[in-house]
């Protein structure tokens, strides 16, 4: 994408006027910054065991405790984070990709090849999220990759009849018209004048999405699904947590928090980030 | 003495649609000749757009070309292949639409635009930028350097539209479509359009298909005009001829209600009674007769054929028979 510096910036001054947008972009920062420098954050090894240390509460050595097999809540707290970006920014980024792609193609090409694709994408998203993880995961195992392909199978439908709509919309306007009047061959059209119409209503779709994704990551992580043990997750950790709630509640504070602070981050800057992009949005301040 | 440009010979364009075959163009002759501006005059729904869409072969996809051909430069544009035609478009035919609001993508910067249309020259891109800038600065846009990195928002439509002229004059084509450059633009900006397409005109030497439903326009700028009724052409000849001896009851008409042309101040202004025939349901004889006040019987007979009358001018009225033969 084009978008030059001065634009990026001014989207970020943007969203960083907005309160809200403000408290997502710490809170976004925050995850991000901790998960790219994890290794160096964690006090201790989140995989460790430490028996004679289970079950902690909080104290200056354990942060937030341990969990009952003495493993410090807080490390793995950290690299839970790194791990539900691990999972969600590619499943998102892929699924935005191939539904851009898809997209554009159904909204461009020929009818029949449009029917198809939106058969396809209707029959992925009747199945239920949830479900179709079961099914893959009893097929394949539990693993960070499943996730990561489980995730972005099923949003793919969602911005692909995005892209699509915004193509269709694009194919009849008449700076296109003008363009293939000019000789301008249909990839030239697809890729220099009708992505970068596209790509900025994707990218907010993709912001609002991200929580969803961590949201599910956990969920399936804590039905057992998601990443292997002793891979820390904030789902594992919430599943351990939620065994031993009378025992020690730090283990589902460490798991919960993160969950809910990371879905409001997210969801406080894509909202915003829509207000900022979207022009009509924008002329009425 | 100069050659043919553009040939459009006997085209019959006929519409797929539900009601039945809607025939949008009949029959429709005339010529463009190097260097030469040519007025298409009509009110609207007289197939302009599909006569323009035809020549640039992007038409919906229920077209059907009945019979006829365009020529242009001696080779039929409705059999060449896809990828000639795409090689045609934009190099040799140009087109300047009718709402500058709308032609230019709004998310990309007008340098970007003009460099991306640019795109079979081998040139760098800092050659493409430099000619982008001569050609702003061609239709009279001030410091285009600078304006090259602004986005077509940042423009009023006047300005927008002058871009369009020197996107569409970038590439030196033969022939410019001008598709009712001037109908969005207030009447100054529409002055200042026609002078600066003159002037243009005279620098590129390229021929013009200037469509327009403002005959003052057509009067200033062009050297010959095809006065379009219902899919038809009418009339056509000179300029002059048309203007001061029209022979066919619709221009004259036409002439009649223009504005510009009226002595009195009027509170209504005068207009041609009656509407267009239904093009899918075509009466036979003239198309003109249900609107004609000196209607002949043989008017609900028979077509009238496109007669000489004198060295370029013609006309499609049986009156005009009547006056040869008598």
């Amino acid at each position: 994408m084009s978008k030059s510096r001065s634009e990026l910036s001014q989207i970020i001054h943007g969203v960083a006027r907005d309160p809200l947008g403000l408290m997502g972009l710490i809170i976004v920062g925050t995850i991000v910054v901790c998960a790219i420098f994890a290794v160096w954050i964690v006090p201790y090894d989140p995989v460790a065991m430490n028996i004679q240390d289970r079950l902690q509460g909080p104290s200056m050595t354990h942060l937030l405790g341990t969990d009952q097999l003495g493993r410090d809540t807080f490390s793995r707290v950290i690299m839970g984070g790194q791990v539900a970006l691990k999972v969600a920014l590619p499943a998102v980024f892929g699924a935005m990709v191939i539904g851009l792609t898809l997209g554009m193609i159904a909204g461009y090409g020929p009818k029949w090849l449009d029917n198809l694709l939106m058969l396809l994408f209707d029959t992925i998203r009747s199945f239920p999220t949830v479900m179709f993880a079961l099914a893959v995961v009893a097929l394949v195992g539990p693993s960070l990759q499943t996730v990561v392909v489980v995730v972005m199978a099923t949003s793919i439908p969602t911005y692909g009849r995005v892209a699509r709509t915004q193509t269709l919309t694009l194919r009849n306007s008449e700076f296109i018209l003008a363009e293939r009047s000019m000789g301008a061959s249909m990839l030239r059209i697809l890729g220099v004048h009708m992505l970068p119409n596209i790509i900025g209503v994707l990218a907010v779709l993709a912001a609002m999405d991200i929580p969803t994704v961590i949201a599910l990551e956990a969920g399936l992580s804590f039905l057992g699904l998601g990443v292997k043990p002793p891979t820390p997750s904030w789902g594992a950790l919430l599943k351990d947590g939620y065994a031993l709630i009378r025992q020690t509640p730090w283990l589902v504070v460490g798991g919960g928090l993160p969950i809910i602070l990371a879905t409001l981050g997210f969801t406080f800057l894509g909202e915003s980030l829509r207000d900022v992009v979207d022009p009509k949005l924008r002329k009425q301040r | 003495m100069t050659e043919t440009l553009l040939e459009i010979d006997h085209l019959s364009v006929d519409y797929e649609t539900a009601r039945g075959n809607l025939q949008a163009l009949r029959d429709i002759t005339f010529n463009v000749k190097k260097g030469e501006i040519v007025g298409i005059v009509g009110e609207s729904g007289c197939g302009k757009s599909t006569l323009i869409s035809s020549i640039l072969r992007l038409t919906a996809p229920n077209t059907r070309f009945r019979q006829g051909e365009v020529r242009f430069k001696g080779s039929n544009l409705l059999q060449l292949s896809e990828r000639n035609m795409r090689d045609l478009r934009g190099d040799d035919i140009s087109i300047v639409f009718q709402d500058p609001m709308q032609t230019h993508n709004p998310v990309l910067s007008i340098g970007r635009q003009m460099v991306d249309i640019q795109h079979r020259s081998k040139a760098s891109k800092s050659e493409k930028l430099s000619k982008a800038a001569h050609m702003l600065g061609a239709v009279g846009i001030p410091d285009p350097e600078a304006r090259l990195k602004q986005f077509p928002h940042e423009f009023s439509g006047g300005m927008r539209q002058r871009i369009a002229i020197a996107m569409a004059l970038m590439s030196e084509p033969d022939l410019l479509i001008a598709d009712e450059p001037t109908t969005a633009l207030d009447a100054t900006l529409e002055v200042q359009i026609i002078e600066r397409l003159q002037k243009l005109q005279q620098e590129f030497h390229c021929a013009i298909l200037f469509i327009s439903h403002h005959l003052g326009v057509i009067a200033e700028l062009c050297d010959r005009v095809v006065v379009m009724y219902a899919g038809a052409v009418v009339e056509s000849g000179d300029v002059r001829e048309i203007f001061h001896n029209p022979k066919h009851p619709y221009t004259r008409r036409l002439i009649d209600c223009d504005p510009g042309h009226i002595k009195e101040r009027a509170r209504v202004l005068p207009t041609i009674p009656g509407e267009v025939p239904d093009l899918a349901n075509l009466p036979g004889g003239c198309i003109f007769r249900d609107r004609c006040d000196q209607a002949l019987p043989q008017c609900a007979v028979d077509v009238p054929p496109l007669e000489q009358l004198t060295a370029g001018h013609q006309a499609a009225c049986w009156l005009n028979q009547e006056e040869v033969h008598a």
